[in-house]
């Protein structure tokens, strides 16, 4: 996995509320492996190309310069809710979105965004607004994402800070996948097995009848 | 000590070690679909096989088609499609899950099949590749949906990291009115507490109301849990639950079945047990519900009128009010019964089971289809009990399409799709933009009031059909 530590860029405010992850990567699009180049077109697909994948609606932020070039957004409530599907995840990434900062995040695709290199930030409504406000001053502007010192760096200097679970941070500072974390615990998993099988027998899976 | 919820209780029974807040908890059973392929190539990727391949299921039901299994899967025409139901084949037997696949007598819903098979139990932690896995939280265990790496996760190791949601109550009480059902429940309360209440938390639902449904009933309500941002849903397991489960393929059998049955009896939350929070909705007075709007939370009773967006609270839900009501091409102040539809789909994990296809069967026996509506039961087993019970027969002299089982028009994966831009009364869970083909106008409802729509061709009152 791609380590995320510490990245300047600009920032895209995003204010509709409620993004479900079908808005993310459309559902004909599961389909698509990792690395397809037409990843790249997915993330709001319907809102930026037509059908059968020609663009449209100019209008629509992300298909606008300097968005096109957006690594951060700036969103508000409930971003990723809904299905979870990683390809949501894929898609942002194909995109070039490194991290989301929002005021609350679907639990299922925040976790996805971190076990695949991206950085989900969550900080008060009213800091996203104000984030928003700035960069809709200032078009083009960057936003810093530092995980390393827990802050964000709004254009104008101000500092918020947010909170990310230590080991969460942990395995993104590093790069770290979190199966080679949880192998050192083996022991310790095969010790919990034998015991939750000796005490509750009839939770293993029985033979079907 | 006060007392533990049923959520901490099967939580701290499942702890294998905890690192900076996070726990590493161990996880009964994994439920996957052809939509998996990277949890597969990720355990190929690092050279590791299942750690306990006998706790994975797999299922055959995104990518199934229902018009036709006649030509099994080399009689699939789309390319990719056929491309995704040979590789999960391939997937699961070379690493020896269980799998009921596309020619399984038993294949269906990963949120169907595993509660008929007896897979899903009390107490257990159940995790599944799909976000609707709450489902089987109705059975009084800890039941949620992971991502494909978190997937993939526990297909290595048999566990997940986890960080401890809190507790929440849902109490739904009272009785259930004439033409009300377990949708209207679950669509009342994301109406009445919004989709994000359940954020970080473990829903258990609990009440009167709750205590005299069936389990197709508590499944609807847990089902769609996640469309409140509740990770998790879930309801004590009682007497209705051990009737449910007993005699079925995977349930334990004799001395076995005693033991589970004495320990899921000390599994409902402690009467002194603390909640992070409580919320009450009272059944009595609830109507029918249908969505309006491009989220679930947009949900008014049948008798309701569409709102006006300057009577939003907020700029906010103002924007989002127009935005809905430009997507799905509707004007504030019409009456809900005035909307005219264009399709009717009764299947989904939320309302394919028995019972649902009894409700519809029972509002379609009183008319004709006016327009394209399908009926998609959700697994074979309940295909083949609702045509013991001539239950199709109803349906196809209706007009209706009884079809084969699978996520069909709910997902729109499998070729099924709306028709650019068509407006669907859906017994789905979703009502997202797009959700069932480009442009799609989803309204969700029960399966009782879609099969009603089916046959005015509009949203109608089922209470009012002769």
């Amino acid at each position: 996995m791609k380590s995320f530590t510490k990245l300047t860029a600009i920032a895209c405010p995003f204010d509709e509320i409620n993004v479900d992850t079908n808005q993310l990567c459309p559902t004909r699009f599961n389909k698509l492996p990792i690395g397809d180049p037409y990843l790249k077109k997915v993330m709001f697909h319907d809102q930026r190309f037509t059908h059968d994948g020609k663009p449209r609606n100019t209008d629509f932020i992300f298909n606008r310069e300097p968005y096109k070039k957006a690594e951060i957004i700036v969103a508000d409530h409930n971003w990723g809710i809904g299905s979870s599907r990683e390809s949501a995840v894929y898609a942002m990434a194909s995109f070039g979105i490194k991290s989301v900062i929002a005021a609350s995040f679907g639990d299922i695709h925040y976790n996805n965004m971190t076990k695949n290199g991206l950085c989900p930030v969550q900080l008060s409504q009213e800091a996203c607004h104000e984030l928003r406000s700035l960069l809709l001053k200032n078009i083009g502007a960057k936003i810093t994402v530092d995980l390393e010192e827990l802050k964000v760096i709004a254009p104008d200097g101000t500092e918020y800070e947010f909170n990310m679970h230590p080991l969460k941070r942990r395995c993104l500072l590093k790069g770290l996948d979190d199966i080679s974390l949880t192998k050192q615990y083996m022991d310790t998993i095969k010790a919990f097995e034998a015991n939750h099988h000796k005490s509750k027998p009839f939770m293993t899976v029985q033979k079907p009848t | 000590m006060p007392g533990k919820t049923l959520f901490d209780k099967i939580w701290d029974s499942h702890v294998v070690a905890e690192e900076e807040g996070e726990t590493l908890v161990y996880v009964d059973r994994l439920l996957v679909h052809e939509g998996s392929r990277h949890s597969f190539t990720m355990l190929r990727n690092i050279e590791m096989p299942p750690y306990r391949a006998e706790q994975v299921f797999g299922f055959a039901d995104h990518y199934m088609p229902t018009e036709t299994t006649e030509g099994g899967i080399p009689g699939v025409r789309d390319n990719k499609i056929r491309g995704m139901l040979e590789l999960m084949e391939k997937n699961t037997s070379e690493v020896g899950v269980r799998y009921f696949g596309f020619h399984d007598p038993d294949q269906g819903i990963l949120h169907v099949v595993p509660p008929e098979q007896g897979i899903s139990q009390p107490g257990i932690f159940l995790c599944g590749a799909d976000s609707h896995t709450s489902t089987h939280g109705a059975f009084g265990s800890i039941s949620f949906g992971v991502g494909a790496s978190e997937a993939g996760h526990i297909m290595a190791t048999q566990c997940l990291w986890q960080q401890r949601p809190s507790p929440l109550r849902i109490n739904i009480d009272g009785t259930l009115p004439f033409g009300v059902h377990a949708k209207d429940i679950i669509l009342g309360v994301i109406a009445k507490f919004g989709v994000g209440i359940g954020v970080g938390k473990a829903i258990e639902f609990a009440g009167s109301c709750i205590e005299t449904m069936s389990m197709e009933q508590r499944m609807t309500v847990c089902n769609m849990t996640i469309e409140a941002a509740g990770r998790m849903g879930m309801i004590a397991p009682d007497e209705t639950t051990y009737e449910y489960l007993e005699g079925r393929p995977y349930a334990p059998k004799g001395e076995l079945w005693k033991e589970a049955v004495e320990y899921w009896g000390s599994l409902p939350s402690d009467e002194d047990a603390v909640f992070a929070d409580e919320k009450t909705l009272e059944v009595e007075k609830l109507d029918p519900m249908v969505t309006w709007g491009t989220n679930p939370e947009m949900t008014l009773p049948i008798t309701g009128t569409i709102p006006f967006p300057e009577d939003a609270e907020n700029e906010d839900q103002r924007r989002e009010i127009q935005g809905a009501l430009d997507y799905m091409d509707l004007q504030p102040g019409m009456g809900m019964e005035e909307i005219e539809i264009e399709r009717v789909f009764i299947g989904s994990c939320t309302n394919s089971r028995i019972e649902d296809i009894r409700a519809a069967a029972e509002v379609a026996a009183k008319g004709t289809a006016k327009v394209e509506a399908w009926v998609v039961p959700g697994s074979k087993s309940i295909k083949r009990q609702a045509e013991a019970e001539g239950l199709d027969q109803i349906f196809t002299e209706s007009g209706f399409d009884w079809r084969e089982p699978g996520c069909s028009l709910c997902t729109a994966l499998n070729g099924d799709l709306l028709n650019d831009g068509q407006r669907c009364v859906s017994t789905s869970n979703r009502n997202f933009k797009g959700r069932q083909g480009p442009n799609g106008k989803t309204h969700l409802a029960s399966p009782a009031m879609a099969a009603a729509a089916a046959i005015t061709g509009k949203l109608t009152d089922v209470r009012t059909l002769e």
